[in-house]
């Protein structure tokens, strides 16, 4: 089994990358998306210290953060509709009527 | 403190307040249906009129928040305990947050039901998402793991999310929670980010053996202050602290103002509860009167400076704003710096100053908010434009708008004033004279920006092509005066609330 860090590199990778995407990036669902990598980058961190340190809380935590991160995307994915419907556009930029 | 450990099913009998709410929940749901069952869907102009289907499921709300009150009553207190093999906190603090949200909840459930953009649309939704929303808060106050707290946040988050977004057909509104729902996601991932690193250090996930492994030693600086930073990050967020406060303008203008009133006072409170419980517990130890900073980082020193640049941030900001809700927003940013500045002293004298403030905050924060509803039940008047000679059109809303804003500045007759001398006086004692100082020009500030909305009041002549304003209703004059009274009153005869702050300040600290 690899060791414990180079799961952690990869999950900071991850999380970084969600991180860009939220905050570089225009289109929304690019933005959701990014939330999920940030919220699976905890994820893997979580399993990969449960499994190098045999003990379970990690992985019960990992099965919240998944029922969680669906209900997160479903009111997201709902406000983006909502918001689509009246300016038939997912770019963060459009949104603008609330000043400064 | 330390509590005792309950089992699961011995816990049931003290989780009652939670459950009767999650029982209001649906059966407003269910009645919702039920009753609206064979009519033909609202029209949309029948926004703003009421019917019996929705006046029946804000009675099942009240009704559902006062049982979880007489459940909670009925309970009393007999000594700290934890919950759910440890979970869930039962202690003067927590039960102190239960009163508070069950209030808050109750009272914006009042304060919407004359506001006519809200009534009748969707309310049985509207109900019950206050109501989830104040379970969420709760639960958020009491407990005491990460995986517990992290799903109460959510609980809290995720109807937030959909209440700001709740009038529909209103840009502003959409936008408002499209903004909250970007932010609020983000923050809470970089918390749970911060919370697995946490875990991955000590080993655990419950707040108590994490301490265990934090006074043991050994973790370095780097490993601690990262995961520090990523968790204040989603605290932070929930008490609109500078600098993850960019949503709380934007959220608070376009969402609807009872609603607004809502997010100023109760996920505020939530946040700053979790916030105390988190590091009171997992990074300090010791004793009521030696509890001292564990670990390799001072997070006090972090907290100071957060609180510092939350209010400076907040009232320079709020100076600027015509918009009395962006305004508001930025003063209740100001605020939650305020309170944590009481955060910043261990020991039970800043968590006792704060529940003082808090519960002064509530009162004059939710009156000038009402103030703002009251005037603009009909359409949306929010400007500073739109109170000009409000002070003679109608004299009682301006009188106690004057109130409500004075109080909030702290000037000495009103409430305000003595809830912020009391965390001043726990910092001087607690010898932080640089934050307290910056505390004290911060009220100077603030005393600008609040003055101009009392001048366009009572000096600036009325716009005479107005029309004419909106009647006050019978239920915002009643919770007008319940508002006004404890803000004048408490602003001389502090003793009763001031012993409930002080029992209250009591943490349970391990098992």
């Amino acid at each position: 089994m690899p060791p414990e860090s180079h799961y952690l590199m990869v999950s900071l990778v991850l999380f970084l990358v969600g991180c860009v995407g939220v905050l570089a990036r225009r289109n929304l669902l690019v933005v959701l998306m990014g939330i999920e990598l940030m919220l699976n980058a905890a994820n893997l961190a979580f399993a990969a210290f449960s499994r190098s340190r045999l003990l379970v809380d990690g992985e019960i935590v990992v099965f919240f953060v998944i029922a969680v991160a669906a209900a997160e995307a479903a009111v997201g994915l709902a406000i983006v509709v909502a918001l689509y419907r009246r300016k038939e556009t997912v770019n963060l930029d459009r949104f603008n009527v609330l000043h400064q | 403190m330390n509590g005792t450990v309950l089992g699961n099913v011995e816990s049931i009998r003290y989780f009652l307040p939670e459950i009767v709410l999650v029982g209001t929940i649906l059966a407003v749901i269910a009645f919702e249906l039920l009753a609206g069952r064979g009519r033909a869907p609202e029209p949309p102009t029948a926004i703003g009129r009421r019917s019996p289907v929705c006046d029946g499921t804000l009675a099942i709300g009240l009704l559902g928040v006062a049982g979880s009150l007489a459940a909670l009553l009925s309970l009393g207190y007999e000594g700290p305990l934890l919950l759910f093999e440890g979970a869930i906190a039962w202690d003067p603090f927590s039960i102190f947050f239960r009163w508070f949200f069950l209030a808050v909840a109750a009272a914006v459930l009042l304060i919407a039901h004359p506001y006519r953009p809200l009534v009748c649309l969707h309310y049985g939704e509207f109900v019950s998402l206050v109501v989830g929303t104040a379970f969420g808060m709760m639960l958020l106050a009491s407990s005491t793991n990460l995986l517990l707290v992290y799903l109460a946040l959510e609980m809290v988050s995720l109807p937030s999310y959909i209440l700001a977004g709740f009038l529909r057909g209103d840009r502003k509104s959409s936008e408002a929670a499209l903004k909250y729902a970007v932010y609020g996601a983000a923050a809470s991932g970089a918390m749970l980010y911060g919370f697995s690193f946490l875990y991955g250090m000590t080993g655990s996930i419950h707040f108590f053996e994490m301490r265990e492994a934090i006074a043991s030693g050994g973790i370095p600086v780097v490993h601690l202050l990262v995961p520090i930073v990523l968790v204040l990050a989603g605290f932070g967020y929930k008490i609109a602290a500078v600098p993850f406060h960019m949503w709380a303008p934007d959220v608070y203008e376009g969402s609807a103002t009872p609603i607004t009133a809502f997010f100023s006072v109760g996920p505020k409170a939530a946040g700053l509860a979790v916030l105390i419980r988190f590091f009171h517990s997992v990074f300090a130890a010791g004793g009521e009167a030696s509890l001292r900073v564990i670990g390799s980082v001072d997070w006090t020193l972090l907290l100071a400076i957060l609180s510092a640049i939350t209010m400076t941030l907040g009232n320079l900001a709020a100076i600027g704003q015509d918009n009395l809700k962006r305004m508001l927003a930025y003063s209740s940013i100001a605020h939650a710096g305020t309170m944590l500045m009481g955060a910043v002293v261990l020991g039970g004298s800043g968590v006792h100053a704060i529940l003082f403030y808090l519960v002064v905050y509530a009162f004059m924060n939710l009156g000038a908010f009402l103030v703002v509803i009251a005037i603009s039940i009909d359409k949306r008047r929010e400007t500073i434009a739109d109170f000009r000679g409000l002070g003679w059109r109608m004299p009682f809303l301006g009188v106690s708008m004057t109130v409500f804003l004075l109080s909030l500045t702290g000037v000495p007759p009103t409430a305000g004033f003595v809830a912020k001398f009391a965390i001043l006086r726990a910092l001087i004692e607690e010898e932080i004279y640089w934050l307290a100082v910056i505390g004290v020009l911060n009220t100077v500030v603030s005393l600008y920006y609040y003055a101009r909305v009392i001048k366009a009041m009572f000096l600036d002549a009325p716009d005479p092509t107005e029309p004419a304003l909106p009647s006050l209703s019978r239920i915002h004059l009643a919770l007008l005066a319940l508002f006004l009274v404890p803000t004048i009153l408490l602003g001389f005869r502090f003793g009763v609330l001031d012993a409930i702050a002080a029992a209250s300040r009591f943490l349970v600290v391990g098992s």
